[in-house]
């Protein structure tokens, strides 16, 4: 371990969630303002760390934190290209969502408890994000579902604990074959290094048979998270928890997570030529495909908002394990894209749909005739969230499924154009009648359960503003995709360094 | 090795626990301060016998100046050292939190001599080096630990620990049986003589075996191993909380730390593959059976009780894997990953039967499925049994989490994945049994007004569990140093 600035950094950036994080959890209830600052000193000062990384990085300064545990089993936190792009997302997410929860969380109980998870539970997603290898992704992952338990059941209803005792059954499971997966693949290897290009090449062709079976336990524990069908039945009952939680699980922690290890066994750990000859990547792209057109199917039958909204989670979070299971770097550079964009376009749907039940107290779709004329910021917000999903340009979506389907026509894969051609109508054929109905049908004489904030806006500033602007992102995304620093760009350097271009 | 400095410590872990046993008893007026006093001073020893071993490595002491065959022997080498260091941080914060958990003058003056003499025989245990003193401190620990557990004075507490004290008396009489073998045949009482002594003699192959099995029974028996168990849960669950915390955190460890011994440091010549097997065999249906009966309990302390006898079946499952390993790193880290499991369960376990018993207070019950609102009034008491439920389970960054990790690589490593199924199994019951206690943590009852409610207890609870979790399982590479120190290397 040594103490420069290069070793410390990506330490830090967990810690500045972390630390304020343990602070709460101390704090009496009473005490909101020095809670909030505590939160939004945590989030700015990991926004300020995070961009030294990029500055870092971009300069090609090398970022490890290396503390050993025991002999032979280290903690390293290292920032590739890769690992900046999960947690720029995370670190300004979390911001946006920390104001949000502020705002959403006024007046309720146990927000001591609340912020305290909140902040362990980001600390860990830049955990997963910086992991420099395997011993220290298999750690913060399970961190992740300890920390996010609480969150999903932070309601206290019967049904807030069911669901979130159906999350832990689920993720639990999925994390103890992670765990036995990442245990064999070190018996044949040593310790397990993230590396672009992989890191089994050199193993010899007798260890093939056991390489695919600790493929399928590393599949199988990420897939929980990743919300692979069969393996996504948490993701729609955890539903239960407050719209923050919602928001973050699908966009950043819990659903990104799975998807991103998936990225990183396949590109780092085993290579993508190796899972390809392996016949592994066919495997992914058969489970990710239909993912993606039974979560839209599944998304279509559901009337409660939040609801349809995690189907459509189960259905997108798969483009990126559709990315990643197409050999080529096109391919790879609309999954990475997607990492980033369906996270900021599905933030947007879920933050308006908790707007929408905090203002209104509408939580169905068949509730929703005229919402556009109460809440048009917010609509608006929704709007340019669920044509991005459909992947109507300039919008982000868009970008991601031009790559996917390129990608697959350069892999010689036709049949992902079809794929992705059901999913866009199916996708249109679940957000096209919420649009309708928000903004053509006449409103209700009442609304279920009206709250007036005392402001001059359709809603209070904590909750309508978060929306607002990362539906700028979205649009932003889409617009500037081609600008230095966008997320597209910064897929393209990564896929060329995986492919060694 | 005789510098006096360098060896007092070795004398005082001893020495000291006695001399508070016979202050309270003589000053019952002053028990809690005189207690409290002694319970520092012993600890500090313990440190700075850690302390010496770190930087001289093994410590051995003969008292009395008599001939080493029969001699009182002490020995301190890493593993030994690493565990009196367990026990007593755990010891102190057990003695921290009684200060104010008995409320009657009769349970403080009985609470204070008995467990002062319980921490003299536990770290007497750790330090004998020769076969009789070790009988001596076991009996010692069996009395003083079934006394204690009998506290609270109700029928139930006083039948279990009644059936306790019994088991315990056949247990070391069946280990002083296998003593009497020994010391027939080899005429030596010291651990290292007979040692040499049963590796030159390969013709006394059937009296050996017949010790090793007498003594390892014995204290199979006492370290409650699956089916000899029987006696735990209830003597555990009815016993007063910080006594609870003793006998399954440090009472449990002291007797499996004897067959861990033995088994190393004695008989490596003539175990084999087979008697190991049938221990891990025994450890492997312990920790599914254990876990299961947890997961049924319907009371808290009894879930926990049963959480003790399925963490100590993972440590038996060690013995076939260090059989099959030759001595190198894999054997370095194998043993490593064995104490580091031990410690942590020690920790945690007391941790979560010190809140375990806060909780018990506040509700006036533990029945768990009442247990709710208690739970949720208690945030930091909540936090402690979270804490050390994850080390149970085994869950990063736990020390058992490490412990577990390099169990499951030796398994496979060596062959023997069978147990790798066993771990994951064991690991999700542990989930089951520890959730469905915090699930009930998260109910619709009114916010609490601050984090920590009763300092006293709660810090302790808190800090021990907090080991188990981030220090045990972030900052374990000290024990792969102490281990290197030490003699327990098996055969040498």
């Amino acid at each position: 371990m040594s103490w420069d600035y290069a070793a410390l950094l990506p330490g830090a950036i967990v810690l500045s969630s972390l630390l304020p994080g343990v602070f709460i959890f101390l704090l009496q209830e009473e005490s909101h303002i020095l809670r909030t600052v505590l939160n939004l000193i945590g989030a700015v000062a990991k926004l300020v760390l995070v961009a030294l990384l990029i500055y870092g990085v971009w300069a090609g300064q090398v970022f490890e934190t290396r503390i050993a545990i025991a002999p032979g089993l280290t903690l390293v936190l290292n920032a590739d290209a890769l690992s900046v792009l999960f947690v720029t997302l995370s670190t300004v997410l979390w911001l946006v969502t920390t104001v949000y929860a502020i705002g959403y969380l006024e007046h309720s109980t146990n927000r001591s408890r609340f912020f305290g998870f909140f902040s362990l539970c980001v600390s860990a997603t830049v955990g997963i994000a910086l992991s420099g290898n395997l011993l220290t992704f298999v750690i913060f992952y399970e961190v992740l579902t300890l920390a996010t338990y609480p969150l999903v059941a932070h309601r206290g209803t019967p049904e807030a604990t069911r669901g979130a005792k159906i999350y832990l059954a689920y993720t639990l499971s999925g994390g103890l074959l992670l765990l036995v997966g990442a245990v064999w693949l070190r018996t044949l290897t040593g310790p397990v290094d993230f590396q672009e290009g992989g890191v089994l090449g050199h193993l010899s062709a007798d260890v093939h048979g056991q390489l695919v079976v600790i493929f399928a336990l590393l599949l199988a524990g990420l897939g929980v998270k990743a919300a692979l069908v069969p393996l996504h039945g948490w993701l729609p009952q955890s539903m239960v928890a407050p719209a923050p939680v919602s928001s973050l699980l699908h966009a950043v922690a819990v659903v990104k997570a799975g998807a991103f290890g998936i990225v990183r066994v396949v590109y780092d750990v085993y290579g993508v030529e190796l899972a390809s000859q392996l016949g592994l990547l066919a495997v992914l792209s058969v489970l990710a495909s239909f993912t993606i057109v039974y979560g839209s199917v599944m998304a279509m039958t559901q009337d409660g908002l939040k609801k349809r909204l995690a189907y459509s989670t189960v259905s997108q979070v798969s483009y990126i394990a559709l990315g990643t299971s197409l050999l080529g770097p096109v391919a790879t550079i609309g999954g990475l894209v997607h990492l980033v964009h369906q996270g900021i376009m599905k933030i947007t749907l879920f933050f308006c749909a908790g707007n929408y039940a905090e203002t209104l107290g509408v939580a169905n779709v068949s509730q929703m005739d005229g919402v556009g004329r109460r809440m048009p910021l917010t609509t608006l917000a929704f709007t340019v969230g669920a044509l991005g999903m459909i992947g109507i340009p300039p919008i982000a979506g868009f970008v991601s499924k031009w790559y996917l389907g390129l990608g697959g026509v350069e892999a010689g894969q036709h049949w992902v154009l079809l794929v992705l051609a059901s999913s866009t109508l199916l996708n249109a054929a679940y957000f096209l009648p919420i649009l309708y109905r928000a903004w053509f049908r006449a409103p209700p004489a009442a609304w279920p359960k009206e709250h007036h904030f005392h402001t001059r806006f359709e809603t209070m500033g904590a909750l309508l503003w978060p929306p607002v602007i990362t539906a700028v992102f979205c649009l932003l995304a889409g617009l500037l995709a081609a600008a230095p620093f966008s997320p597209l760009e910064w897929a393209r350097l990564i896929a060329e360094r995986e492919y060694g271009l | 090795m005789s510098d006096p400095l360098m060896t007092a410590p070795l004398v005082l872990c001893i020495a000291l626990p006695l001399l508070g046993a016979l202050l309270v008893t003589a000053l019952p007026r002053w028990s809690v301060s005189l207690g409290i006093v002694s319970a520092l001073a012993t600890a500090g020893a313990a440190v700075a016998l850690t302390a010496a071993v770190w930087q001289q490595g093994t410590l051995h002491l003969i008292l009395g100046g008599w001939d080493a065959t029969l001699a009182i022997a002490l020995h301190a080498d890493g593993l030994a050292a690493a565990l009196i260091l367990m026990v007593n941080l755990v010891g102190l914060g057990i003695s921290v939190y009684a200060t104010d958990y008995f409320h009657d003058r009769l349970r403080v003056g009985a609470f204070w001599p008995l467990w002062l003499l319980l921490w003299a025989a536990l770290n007497g245990l750790f330090l004998a080096g020769d076969l009789f003193n070790l009988y001596v401190m076991l009996e010692l620990l069996g009395i003083a630990a079934a006394a204690l557990g009998a506290l609270t004075g109700n029928r139930d507490a006083v039948a279990a620990n009644l059936r306790y004290l019994l088991v315990g008396l056949l247990g070391s009489i069946s280990y002083l049986l296998g003593v009497a073998l020994l010391y027939t045949a080899h005429g030596t009482l010291d651990l290292g003589l007979v040692a040499q002594r049963i590796a030159a003699a390969p013709e006394l192959f059937a009296v050996d075996a017949a010790a090793m099995t007498l003594m390892v029974a014995g204290l199979a028996l006492k370290a409650a191993l699956f089916p000899l168990h029987f006696w735990l849960p209830p003597a555990h669950a009815n016993a007063p909380a910080p006594v609870s915390a003793a006998l399954s955190a440090l009472v449990v460890k002291a007797a499996f730390y004897l067959i861990l011994r033995l088994w190393l440091d004695l008989f490596w010549p003539i175990t084999g593959m087979a008697a190991a097997m049938l221990l891990a065999s025994l450890g492997a249906v312990a920790i599914v059976w254990g876990s299961w009966r947890a997961l049924r309990a319907e009371r808290l302390k009894l879930l926990a009780a049963y959480s003790t006898v399925a963490q100590i079946g993972y440590l038996f499952l060690f013995l076939p894997l260090l059989t099959a390993t030759p001595p190198g790193p894999a054997r370095d880290d194998l043993l490593a990953a064995l104490l580091l499991m031990a410690l942590t369960h020690g920790f945690a376990k007391a941790g979560f039967f010190l809140a375990a018993g806060l909780v018990q207070t506040h509700a006036g019950h533990d029945r768990i499925d009442d247990l709710g609102g208690t739970a949720q009034r208690l945030p930091a008491t909540t936090f402690a049994i979270a804490m050390a439920g994850s080390a149970l389970i085994g869950l990063p960054p736990s020390g058992s989490f490490i412990g577990k990790w390099l169990l499951m690589q030796s398994a496979i490593a060596t062959g023997q994945w069978w147990w790798v199924v066993v771990v994951t199994t064991g690991s999700l019951l542990a989930s089951a049994y520890v959730f469905r206690v915090l699930s009930r943590a998260f109910g619709l009852e009114p916010t609490p007004v601050r984090f920590v409610t009763d300092a006293r207890a709660e810090v302790p609870a808190l800090t021990l569990a907090l080991v188990s979790v981030a220090v045990l399982g972030l900052a374990s590479g000290p024990l792969w140093r102490l281990l290197e120190l030490g003699s327990a290397g098996g055969g040498a």
